[in-house]
């Protein structure tokens, strides 16, 4: 017990204790098996909807909430899932939404694509590429006006970064020195699409210098980086001086959507990434500079899959909305189920 | 005399929300000391200055965009859109985002913001600087949309509009603040205007004139000149499009049992066909001719004075339409 105690508090990798590593590759963790039974479940009948796994991104999603306080909010995209539990959303909300239930998230309204969690200042994951970039560019403005510390952060790809949405805000923000971190989680595809084939920039960072903020880029699979740079914009955004765009690079292990077989990429290319699995990655820096046990990264794994079988197991059992909840919600002041003619 | 005009109404209201509640702020292009391209925010920035009016680069996407994302962490913010046309370049943020946030998010979010927009035809305004796009913004559920007609009205719709918690799309009519409707200065008091109330700018009893915007004035017109020849229109201002005002509708046709919708859009896929076809679905019992509408022509606003005067919808042509309607219905029906 003295060893372990020792372990925890004295060494440190890039500042963090074991016991904060070890959190960090918790929800790293949770992310991918998340995903991995979402992909299950899909096929099993129970998610009528579409699913974009971020599955080997999730050193970023991670990184980036490591850096955030509990008042900051952030926007996402339609590869949102890691963001959302990066963040610390309950799978089991998350689950249920899926699943289409009324005690979802959104209460069977979103799915995938449209998830929140607004007590998280989680305002949601997005349908349209890059429909995400304006929104946390204006809620910055209004943590600026009501003179809050708190920052917005918004996660998008580089497809994205080829939007009007982005340049648009990229511009308002450095105007008004608003702050946010404009996360670009480089996974080299648009879509089915390589990123040498929608630009001729190699880094999406270099963007930045076109509207005068700083580009920043890092190496999205290496948790620790991500979370430094990410502290290092948080502060710049919290002291004033305006947003950062964070190009993380990182690759998705899966297609686009689930049951894309993504055949347009070069195998070689895919194992290599798979080598940099950032669930291979960061274990070994916590074996090595922290000197973590096998059993310690064991209990980790092993506690992830408890959790995911009892919400999983929840979810299943949430009612169905009825036909007639459809009518609800379309206007705040018209919760009596009639649809405004 | 008072000297209210429309522009006062818009800026008025404005400046009363804003002392109402910190969390009220303009948005847009030129917005700031400039006062904006017609003057109706003129005299707002000595009195508030820059963190209630944001003077925006010419970046209608994120503008709405801001607008939106202040809105769901507690702004109240107005995003002006300086020609409605531009509003093309903010659909997304409009349509896909606004307008379905407390939907999609199962009602733990919402929108609370007003997007305004000048539109209509105004002089040589041209192809890109004239259109009537309301009609597109009722389509989508979500959105709320106003059209109002007089200075009053524009005041006091524009306070509800700000208060109200939904996305609200409010459209001014650029031929209603130039001019003699320009900023003049004086403070009329109007209390906030439920939406969903229609107002009857003159009763009758041959015809309900449906008109809005602009269109409200040259019905008023029409009805003044048929009174001379024996013809009664009753004008039914709706002041809002979503929601409308289908009770007082009925009311009116109760009493006329004829109905004519004149607005300045071109007819095809115009508001007019969803209130025709309301009176259709609903009003059959009361009506006593088929329901007709006079919209603009179907094509784009011209520059020439002499052909944007012809494809608009106003006095003589709304005139002629009533008296055909009233008079012999079935042979106007065929030169739809």
């Amino acid at each position: 017990m003295t060893d372990a105690l020792t372990r925890t508090t004295a060494r440190t990798a890039a500042g963090i204790t074991l016991e904060e590593g070890l959190e960090l590759l918790r929800k790293m963790t949770l992310i991918r098996r998340f995903e991995e039974r979402a992909a299950r479940l899909r096929a099993a009948g129970f998610i009528p909807g579409f699913l974009h796994p971020c599955s080997g991104q999730e050193a970023v999603a991670v990184g980036i909430s490591a850096a955030l306080r509990k008042d900051d909010v952030l926007t996402s995209n339609h590869r949102g899932h890691g963001h959302l539990m990066g963040r610390g959303a309950d799978p089991a909300q998350m689950y249920a939404e899926l699943f289409a239930r009324s005690t979802g998230y959104n209460a069977g309204k979103g799915g995938s694509l449209h998830m929140i969690d607004a007590d998280l200042g989680f305002l949601g994951a997005n349908g349209i590429v890059g429909g995400g970039i304006p929104l946390a560019t204006g809620a910055a403005l209004q943590l600026k006006r009501r003179g809050s510390e708190a920052v917005a952060v918004t996660y998008f790809g580089d497809g994205a970064s080829n939007e009007g949405a982005f340049h648009e805000s990229l511009n308002l923000a450095a105007l008004w020195k608003l702050p946010v971190l404009f996360v670009c989680e480089n996974n080299l595809y648009g879509e089915f699409t390589r990123q040498s084939e929608h630009m001729v920039l190699e880094n999406v960072a270099d963007r930045a210098a076109a509207y005068g903020l700083p580009g920043v880029v890092v190496d999205g699979n290496d948790v620790l980086a991500v979370k430094k740079v990410a502290e290092e914009a948080t502060e710049r955004a919290r002291s004033g001086m305006g947003p950062t765009l964070i190009e993380a690079k990182t690759y998705r292990h899966k297609g686009h959507f689930e049951g894309d077989m993504a055949r347009y990429r070069p195998k070689e290319e895919v194992e290599a990434w798979l080598k940099r699995d950032p669930l291979l990655l960061f274990p070994e820096v916590l074996r090595e500079e922290l000197g973590a046990t096998d059993a310690e990264l064991d209990a980790v794994r092993e506690s992830v899959e408890a959790q995911l079988d009892r919400d999983i197991e929840w979810a299943k059992e949430q009612p169905h909305p009825t036909p007639e909840d459809a009518l609800r919600h379309v206007y705040v002041d018209s919760h009596n189920g009639k649809a405004l003619r | 005399m008072t000297n209210f005009t429309f522009a006062d109404g818009i800026r008025q209201a404005i400046a009363e929300e804003m002392d109402r509640d910190p969390a009220v702020f303009v948005i847009g292009e030129d917005v700031g000391e400039s006062g904006g391209v017609f003057g109706v925010t003129k005299g707002l920035w000595d009195r508030f200055g820059p963190d209630r009016l944001w003077d925006s680069p010419i970046s209608e996407e994120a503008i709405v965009g801001a607008a939106v994302g202040a809105s769901l962490v507690g702004g109240r913010p107005i995003a002006e859109i300086m020609f409605s046309d531009f509003s093309m370049l903010a659909m997304d943020m409009i349509v896909n985002q606004a307008a379905k946030t407390h939907y999609m998010t199962g009602g733990k979010l919402s929108s609370p913001m007003v997007v305004r927009m000048i539109t209509g035809t105004n002089g040589s305004t041209g192809a890109q600087h004239s259109q009537s796009l309301e009609s597109w913004f009722t389509h989508v559920p979500g959105l709320k949309v106003v059209a109002p007609s007089t200075p009053e009205d524009a005041k006091g719709l524009l306070k509800s509009a700000i208060r109200d918690p939904d996305p609200v799309m409010f459209f001014e009519h650029k031929g209603l603040y130039t001019g003699r409707g320009g900023p003049a200065g004086d403070v009329v008091e109007v209390d906030p205007i439920p939406f969903g109330v229609g107002r009857i700018h003159r009763a009758g009893t041959d015809v309900t004139v449906v008109s809005y915007l602009k269109t409200r004035e040259y019905a008023l017109a029409a009805a003044e000149t048929l009174a001379e020849e024996g013809i009664s229109c009753e004008v039914f201002d709706p002041r809002t499009l979503v929601p409308f005002d289908y009770e007082g509708l009925r009311a009116s046709l109760e009493k006329t049992g004829r109905l004519l919708i004149a607005h300045e859009a071109p007819a095809r896929g115009g508001f007019g066909a969803e209130i025709a076809a309301w009176a259709a679905e609903n009003c059959h019992d009361v009506l006593r001719s088929p329901v007709m509408r006079v919209g603009g022509h179907n094509t784009p606003i011209p520059y020439a004075p002499v052909m944007e005067q012809f494809v608009l919808p106003m006095t003589e042509r709304i005139t002629d339409s009533i008296r055909a309607l009233v008079q012999n219905p079935s042979r106007q029906l065929q030169s739809l």
